[in-house]
């Protein structure tokens, strides 16, 4: 097994509506759906976000599109009008998502062409 | 009946490019069918600040940037008949009619067909306790006496008219951003109530285009990952629609930016939360069986949207007073400056633990920790091994002055903080709360109205 960062394999985009935030995470290549399915779970995905309380963690799954649809609740602070921090959309939050580790077979070719993998 | 509609979007939030739809309107001159250009210019607090200005003067209240994204193209529109759909109009939608009416005669242009849509408004319709009744994932409104502004998400039947009417130009105030590109396709194509699965291709189309550029290359690019050719100029987007509801979406020849199908998905869900159920007010939109293909060069099809009737209940934003923000910047650089903010930082609290113990106070280290902190924690002001730290502090509070005590401490660290506190920045501004409410639909009474010549 070969070890590559999410985002050596999916897009993901930020979106927000009052104190819920969704992600979108797009596989970049469909063939790797399965692999993702698997590993970026709702219990995962909660565990990304632990230090902002979400209260729920939905993960829809969208094979036709190869991509996902995470909604975290209560995970923005109040929203863009009551949050106190700089970023109250959540639009950064995004790339929180595609630091997961990912274990790909050793034979998928993003294995070998990831910008930071290690055999373990 | 025409075989395919042309929608380009001009402009995806308030603040957007005001230069960006003249190679839309360009492109769009050049396509053989019925052509619309849409603004999309109203967030939830925009037409909050709206209706603050419109109660300071009865004639503004409208999108202040109006006139600059109008002036550009007007006359490029009219010539073409590229007919324009926008929100701008805000909180008033009557008054940018004639906004646009003066810009046109200022140009020395025909004066252009406007229609305008009003009927969102429900302040004066539903009490403050009505609206609380009616609110829907969480309580802000409870005990509020002042509700600042309170719309409706209006379908597209109200644009519908004011296109068949033969309005050149329809200024909305607050209607579903999609209505905006459904309104057009049930215009051109006459679909009805019950056509679900039309209405909900018509939809889709309006919530690719409403974000201007996020879905041609903008909100997108990572270097070395995701890379965007002359971002700089990127290209605002141009749907290409049939009688079935099939979407190709491009973008002008010449410009920056990119559609393929990594663009356009992460558009698709951009704000979705179920996916097999996006509410508006035409129909309720099933995203589940939606494909995506690449079809040239910057083109790409979209297909398989699913409709069902639509809700029984308009949803609204309600906009209260939130208070007072307050914010307040220092800076220390060079040897030892994040134990020299830190130190900073525990001297304001201290002081506020002191002066005001109830005020909640937000601390950011910008160049350390300045998105991923938590509010109530002291951020960790050497996590990037910075030698170059700024400060943020920020509280919000319903009582006048109560925000100024923390600012004024942030500033007092000149003389009696750290050694080389510097570049102190402070400001307030009000903030506005909002709230979702569900209301029936009998409290909606869309009207369109064409705008008298000489008005």
């Amino acid at each position: 097994m070969t070890t590559v960062m999410l985002r050596d394999l999916a897009n993901a985009r930020s979106g927000d509506k009052g104190n819920r935030l969704n992600i979108a995470l797009v596989c970049r290549d469909p063939a790797h759906f399965s692999v993702i399915a698997a590993q970026v779970t709702e219990a995962r995905v909660a565990d990304v976000f632990a230090s902002r309380h979400p209260t729920r963690v939905v993960r829809y799954a969208l094979p036709n599109l190869a991509a996902f649809n995470f909604v975290l609740d209560d995970v923005l602070e109040g929203g863009v009008n009551a949050s106190l921090g700089l970023d109250g959309h959540g639009k950064s939050l995004s790339f929180l998502l595609l630091d997961i580790p990912i274990q790909l077979e050793a034979d998928d070719p993003r294995a070998t062409r990831g910008t930071q993998h290690q055999t373990v | 009946m025409a075989d395919t509609v042309f929608i380009g979007g001009g402009a995806g939030f308030a603040g957007d490019r005001t230069d960006a739809a003249g190679p839309v309107v360009d492109a769009l001159a050049a396509c053989d069918g019925p052509r619309f250009l849409m603004f999309e210019t109203l967030a939830e607090r925009t037409l909050a600040l709206a209706q603050l200005e419109r109660r300071r003067d009865p004639a503004r209240g409208y999108n202040p940037a109006l006139e600059r994204f109008i002036a550009p193209i007007l006359a490029r529109c009219l010539a073409a008949k590229i007919r324009i759909v926008g929100n701008f109009g805000a909180a008033n939608p009557q008054a940018a009619a004639r906004r646009i009416a003066d810009v046109a005669r200022q140009l020395g242009l025909k004066p252009p067909r406007i229609a305008y849509i009003d009927g969102d408004d429900l302040s004066g319709m539903l009490t403050p306790a009505e609206l609380t009744a009616r609110e829907t994932g969480g309580s802000l409104l409870a005990g509020t006496p002042d509700i600042i502004a309170a719309n409706l998400y209006l379908g597209a039947e109200p644009i519908v008219q004011a296109l068949d009417q033969g309005a050149e130009i329809v200024v909305t105030g607050r209607v579903a951003d999609s209505a905006l590109a459904l309104a057009p396709l049930m215009h051109v194509f006459r679909w009805q109530t019950g056509d679900w699965d039309r209405l909900a291709a018509g939809t889709l189309c309006g919530h690719l285009l409403e974000c201007g550029a996020q879905i041609t290359g903008g909100y997108f690019a990572d270097p070395g990952h995701k890379d965007v050719p002359d971002l700089a100029n990127v290209g605002y987007p141009i749907a290409e629609i049939d009688a079935a509801g099939t979407i190709v979406i491009g973008k002008p020849a010449g410009t920056g930016g990119r559609v393929d199908r990594q663009t356009v998905v992460e558009q698709i869900l951009y704000e979705i939360h179920d996916p097999a159920a996006y509410l508006a007010p035409d129909v309720v939109l099933d995203l589940t069986a939606v494909t995506v293909a690449e079809i040239g060069r910057d083109r790409v099809r979209v297909a398989g949207a699913r409709g069902r009737p639509a809700p029984e209940t308009l949803k609204a934003t309600v906009c209260v007073d939130g208070g007072v923000l307050g914010e307040a910047e220092i800076s220390y650089a060079g040897a030892n400056a994040a134990a020299r903010a830190r130190l900073a930082a525990d001297i304001v609290l201290a002081r506020m633990r002191q002066r005001a113990p109830e005020l909640a106070i937000r601390v950011d280290a910008i160049g350390a920790v300045s998105i991923l902190g938590t509010s109530g924690t002291v951020p960790d002001t050497g996590a990037s091994g910075s030698r170059d730290i700024r400060l943020r502090f920020a509280a919000q509070s319903a009582v006048p002055g109560a925000v100024d005590i923390l600012l004024d401490e942030v500033e007092a660290l000149y003389c009696a903080g750290p050694a080389g506190g510097a570049g102190v920045r402070r400001h307030t501004r009000p903030r506005l709360a909002s709230a979702s409410c569900l209301i029936e639909r009998r409290f909606a009474r869309p009207r369109a109205i064409m705008l008298e010549e000489g008005a």
